[in-house]
């Protein structure tokens, strides 16, 4: 099965290429049935994958050709199959499957629906490309890959000026990380002359490379700028809420499934790099605790559904880097699995709602949606739950276990990403008590059109609820068992480093204290939101209904700045200083032509006089020069 | 013989359509189709004689001079025909069903032109070098003059007086090498290479600049680039594609041919300057891109920022600097004649260049817009397209250059992959996207535009996919352009 490995991404290709090629002859229906068939082919092939990997217990390159050689570079186009990458596949193609599914019946009034599903395969191949690539340069390919993917399908509706800018934003966001990744690229290939993973990780296990800690520190700080552009972090993550300017289910692709996953993927993936780099870790830590903490504050003031969830997004994944600054990198790899079942559960339930309330995505003219779509509201509510960390259900455990580590490292930030924990305790549950409970505060029209979704959108949901619920038991914490079923797979491939066991007793008291704390929250949500009052915020309040006025900051330092010192050298400098240099001279020329014409006077006595002089200047010179 | 048919192909076909008239745009077409198969040909046969140069043909010309009439193909000459064979054939492609006024003159300079540009890359001797230099030069000035926009006169005196300028001093240096040669005057590229090396520092020093100037003009790199967007601008399409996808690349040849083995003293002194320059051009002229709205002039700014990362890398003294440099060469030249035709149709459909006056090509060519759309992928260096390829050469290789700034110049020139996503995307969110506005005239691709942009897509994406045919042709030119 490992040799077939090219198959997991050739299929999504083949899909692609069919209906990027026949997108205006094929049929809707058929378009999304060759887009889901095609991923459910890879998620067949990564299941197989799997189960080989986990008997094996080892990993293996497979070698597909030459890429780029030039010398002493060699760069193949080789995919790595191990632990690691063999349970992102089954991320990828399972909770994509989902998502392509949801999508027929989502997608299906709109009239580019065949090109949507070859965007929709295009991306996931990228995302495979990602993860499978056996060497940096190819997890590259894919990174930029899944960078367009974003582009085009966040733009997806393009005649509408605020999406496509949306979409510019989210690409050109991306590239700034992209150069970082790029940088620390070649500093890895300055250091170690290769991207293989084998070969680096190897060369540094085996400490015979003569690179000091400030390098390793640099080439892990300018990885993970990369992951801030792509992973959406302090300070790259605003174009995350932007890019749901898309279709809501490409908002779940991009969310749980695939792109923002891919830089907790390539963390995870150098954890050997990162074990070396404390001040490149620490850096993680702080970054994602920060995400984490101003992404849930903002949450709690957004009126839009989407909205809501895209800040839970960032604010998740800020704990996931969090996790992987304190070197818990399997806990973060366990929060991301985790977060894909409960987010792609919660965004493609907020499609449902949309879809149910005729393109309405303001929580302030919705309510009591219960009555009316009984299974979106009842996997909605486990999405919730599961995302707020109560016991039982996936999120608990992987949140948990981020906790934990996260207190064994530093009490202090144990605290504030405790905080971050109950503000997302708490917005979920404002955002659930408005949307499903209560009664229903939009027209009367759209209430006569409330209606449950058809069964394409209903079963991905309940499927991943199931996910989102039983998902957590491949990780137990080590009070109920101590056997991790998920560290123990992926051991061979991500070396924790430095977490230290909590005694029996702290952790229980941990676990109680944020559980006790989580249900108060939605206690408070639950009275805030009773009798909802929707008066203009003032205060804090307004400051974080307008997401801590961040756009606008950047907007006044970095995007002006640049048009206007643009605007300048195009203005001043290219026109005025080097053009009119260049024109001088061209005057000069035409001036001197001017001039040197009254030398032509018609006197052939001149022309005489001229020739003798001019001949004997040549005779004098080459007489002194060449002799 | 053979290298002497890819010049004579062009030249005799060029003088045929003079007289031509209404036929010469399928003489031209079949020229440029048999020039490419020749180069093929070539490229074949030289794999099977050996790695290094294929000669041929050393005849005295000027015997009082030392000059000969050599001609000899490397793997960067051979890739480089080939590039003007393909980027020849794609022009006469999508111009065919453009009327063009007194056409036989049109396609017989642009043939004369064709000419030079391959005598530039085969010659291997200086003075011949020059001529053909020269020879691809004059007929631009005449294809700018008489078929070019409103501006023309006055663009094309700036234009000639840059390149004439560059040119004479690029002659006198020249000549200066060949009186240096021990054995007796001569311009042949081994004499003038021994006699420039064998040079004291500090002429080789002055000499750099003499025969530099008419290359980073041609290149062109900040700030001698003012002419370019101009004329550009004021071109007619066909001929700012032979600008812009091949003469380019005689400026970037001529660094690697004519002066980095020349004067290595001269070069290893000044080369920190010249990546000064180039990485300053990267970002100057990325951000000017920024801000254009005429589709040509933000395509010609765009250019200008992608041959700062040449020219910068062609100085990191690196040998996957050098072999980057070829791929690159190639993948440009395809891209931005790909851009151009697609500029031209939107101008001849829309009737304007200004992108504030286009939108909704997706709705209206959706054709159009996909292959806007895959050049400019490539234009921004997206991996799996060709660009990806060259760029991330370039940047390894200068990142690993010998100066002491080369991360620095890395780091700055790197900027760029930013700022050319942002005008890039730019131009596509303006003309592809947003409400449709009106065709003036005509549809999506006509079945000529078709065949001649699936070339390039198809460079774009095989290219970039598998580039090692492209790797391989030029793999010995990493140590043979470094001394």
């Amino acid at each position: 099965m490992t040799n077939l490995v090219y198959l997991v991404p050739l299929f999504p290709l083949i899909g692609f290429l069919i209906n990027g090629i026949g997108w205006r002859k094929i049929p809707k229906s058929a378009g999304g049935v060759i887009g889901s068939v095609a991923v459910l082919a890879s998620f067949a092939v990564s299941l197989g994958i799997f189960f080989e990997v986990k008997a094996a217990g080892t990993g293996t390159t497979v070698h597909l050709f030459d890429f780029i050689q030039s010398g002493s570079l060699n760069i193949p186009f080789i995919f790595q199959v191990d632990a690691l990458s063999s349970l992102f596949l089954l991320i990828i193609t399972g909770v994509g499957f989902l998502i392509h599914v949801y999508s027929t019946s989502y997608m299906h009034d709109d009239e580019g629906m065949v090109k949507y599903f070859a965007y929709l395969n295009l991306f996931v191949f990228s995302m495979l490309l990602l993860v499978l690539g056996g060497n940096y340069l190819i997890m590259f390919i894919g990174w930029e890959g899944v960078g367009l993917c974003s582009y085009l399908l966040i733009g997806f509706w393009f005649k509408n000026r605020e999406y496509t800018n949306a979409a510019k934003k989210a690409f050109v966001m991306n590239r700034i990380g992209d150069l970082g990744f790029l940088v620390g690229m070649l500093l890895v290939l300055f250091n170690f002359g290769t991207l293989s993973y084998q070969d680096l990780f190897g060369q540094i296990s085996a400490g015979t490379s003569p690179v000091t800690d400030s390098t390793y520190n640099w080439i892990a700080i300018c990885f993970f700028i990369g992951a801030m552009g792509k992973s959406a972090q302090l300070p790259l993550y605003t174009w995350l809420p932007d890019a749901m300017a898309g279709p809501t289910p490409v908002s779940a692709l991009i969310h749980a499934a695939t792109m923002v996953t891919a830089g907790i993927y390539m963390i995870a993936r150098s954890s050997v790099l990162y074990n070396l780099a404390p001040m490149a870790q620490d850096l993680v830590a702080v970054i994602g605790l920060a995400t984490a903490i101003i992404a849930a504050s903002i949450a709690i003031k957004q009126y839009d559904i989407k909205k809501v969830l895209a800040y839970s997004t960032v604010s998740q994944l800020g704990f996931m880097f969090l996790a992987l600054g304190v070197g818990a990198y399997t806990t973060a790899v366990f929060h991301v699995m985790t977060h894909a079942f409960f987010k792609a559960l919660l965004f493609l339930g907020s499609g449902s709602v949309i879809h149910a309330m005729g393109g309405e995505q303001d929580i302030r003219k919705m309510g009591g949606l219960n009555k009316h779509m009984k299974i979106t509201g009842i996997t909605f509510l486990i999405g919730c739950l599961a995302i707020a960390g109560i016991p039982g259900l996936s999120g608990f455990f992987s949140k948990d276990e981020i906790l934990a580590s996260v207190y064994a490292h530093s009490p202090v930030m144990y605290y504030l990403a405790l905080g971050a924990a109950l503000m997302t305790a708490f917005y979920m549950f404002r955002l659930y008590f408005l949307t499903f409970t209560g009664k229903f505060r939009g027209t009367h029209e759209q209430e006569h059109h409330l209606h449950e979704s058809p069964a394409a959108i209903t079963i991905p949901l309940v499927v991943l609820a199931i996910l989102s619920i039983v998902g957590g038991y491949i990780g137990l914490p080590p009070v109920i068992s101590e056997h991790h079923t998920l560290n123990a797979y992926l051991a061979p491939v991500v070396s924790n480093f430095n977490v230290h066991h909590l005694e029996h007793a702290t952790e229980w008291m941990l676990m109680g204290l944020s559980t006790g704390l989580v249900i108060i929250m939605i206690g408070v949500a639950y009275s805030l939101t009773k009798n909802p009052n929707f008066a203009p915020n003032t205060g804090i309040a307004k400051v974080l209904e307008n997401k801590w006025y961040v756009d606008e900051v950047y907007d006044a330092v970095i995007v002006r700045p640049i048009a206007a010192l643009s605007g300048l050298l195009n203005n001043i400098v290219e026109r005025m200083g080097i053009d009119g240099a260049v024109n001088g001279v061209g005057k000069l020329v035409n001036w001197s032509g001017g001039k040197i014409r009254l030398f032509q006077s018609g006197q052939v006595g001149f022309y005489i006089f001229a020739m003798v002089l001019g001949i004997t200047v040549l005779f004098a010179i080459s007489f002194f020069w060449i002799q | 013989m053979i290298l002497t048919l890819l010049i004579l192909i062009p030249l005799v076909a060029g003088i045929i359509s003079m007289f031509a008239k209404g036929a010469a745009k399928g003489i031209a077409l079949t020229a440029a189709i048999a020039t490419t198969v020749t180069t093929v040909l070539l490229l074949m046969a030289m794999n099977a004689v050996a790695t290094g140069g294929y000669t041929e043909w050393s005849i005295p010309w000027i015997p009082t001079l030392g000059a000969n009439i050599s001609l000899m193909a490397d793997g960067m000459a051979g890739m480089l025909c080939l590039l003007t064979g393909i980027v020849m054939t794609v022009v006469f492609i999508t111009n065919w069903n453009k009327d063009v006024e007194n056409p036989g003159s049109f396609y017989g300079l642009m043939l004369l032109s064709q000419a030079g540009i391959t005598g530039v890359f085969l010659a291997s001797d200086a003075l011949l070098f020059y001529f053909f230099w020269e020879l691809a030069l004059i007929p631009v000035y005449f294809l700018c003059s008489q078929w070019g926009g409103e501006k023309r006169i006055a663009v094309t005196f700036k234009f000639f007086i840059y390149t004439f300028l560059g040119s004479l001093m690029l002659l006198a240096g020249l000549i200066y090498l060949s009186l240096q040669n021990p054995g007796g005057d001569s311009f042949a590229w081994e004499n003038i290479k021994r006699a420039g090396a064998s040079l004291p520092v500090d002429q080789q020093q002055w000499l750099f600049w003499l025969i530099f100037i008419a290359f980073a003009i041609k290149m062109p790199i900040f700030p001698f680039h003012t002419w370019q967007p101009d004329t550009y601008e004021q071109s007619p399409t066909p001929v700012t594609i032979v600008l812009s996808a091949l003469m380019v690349k005689m400026g970037v040849f001529g660094v690697l041919r004519w002066l980095l083995p020349v004067v290595p003293e001269g070069v290893a002194f000044w080369s920190d300057t010249v990546m000064t320059l180039s990485v300053i051009g990267i970002v100057y002229a990325s951000l000017l891109a920024i801000v254009q709205t005429d589709l040509k002039r933000l395509v010609a700014y765009s250019s200008i920022a992608h041959m700062g990362l040449m020219s910068a890398a062609a100085f990191a003294n690196n040998g996957v600097a050098t072999h980057g440099l070829m791929v690159q060469m190639f993948n440009h030249g395809i891209n931005i004649a790909g851009m151009w035709v697609i500029v031209s149709m939107i101008e001849q459909r829309w009737g304007t260049r200004n992108m504030k006056e286009l939108g909704g090509m997706a709705i209206t060519a959706p054709l159009m817009t996909i292959t806007l759309v895959i050049i400019s992928l490539a234009n921004i260096a997206l991996p799996l397209t060709n660009g990806f390829i060259g760029e991330f050469m370039l940047f390894n290789g200068l990142f690993s250059g010998t100066s002491q700034y080369s991360m620095t110049f890395m780091v700055i020139a790197g900027l760029g992959i930013i700022l050319g996503a942002i005008y890039t995307l730019n131009m596509v969110q303006r003309t592809a996207y947003g409400e449709a506005v009106a065709l003036k005239q005509g549809g999506d691709l006509t079945k000529n535009e078709y065949i001649g942009l699936a070339i390039i897509i198809a460079l774009i994406i095989v290219l970039g996919v598998y580039p090692k045919p492209l790797l391989d042709l030029t793999a010995g030119m990493a140590t043979m352009v470094m001394p």
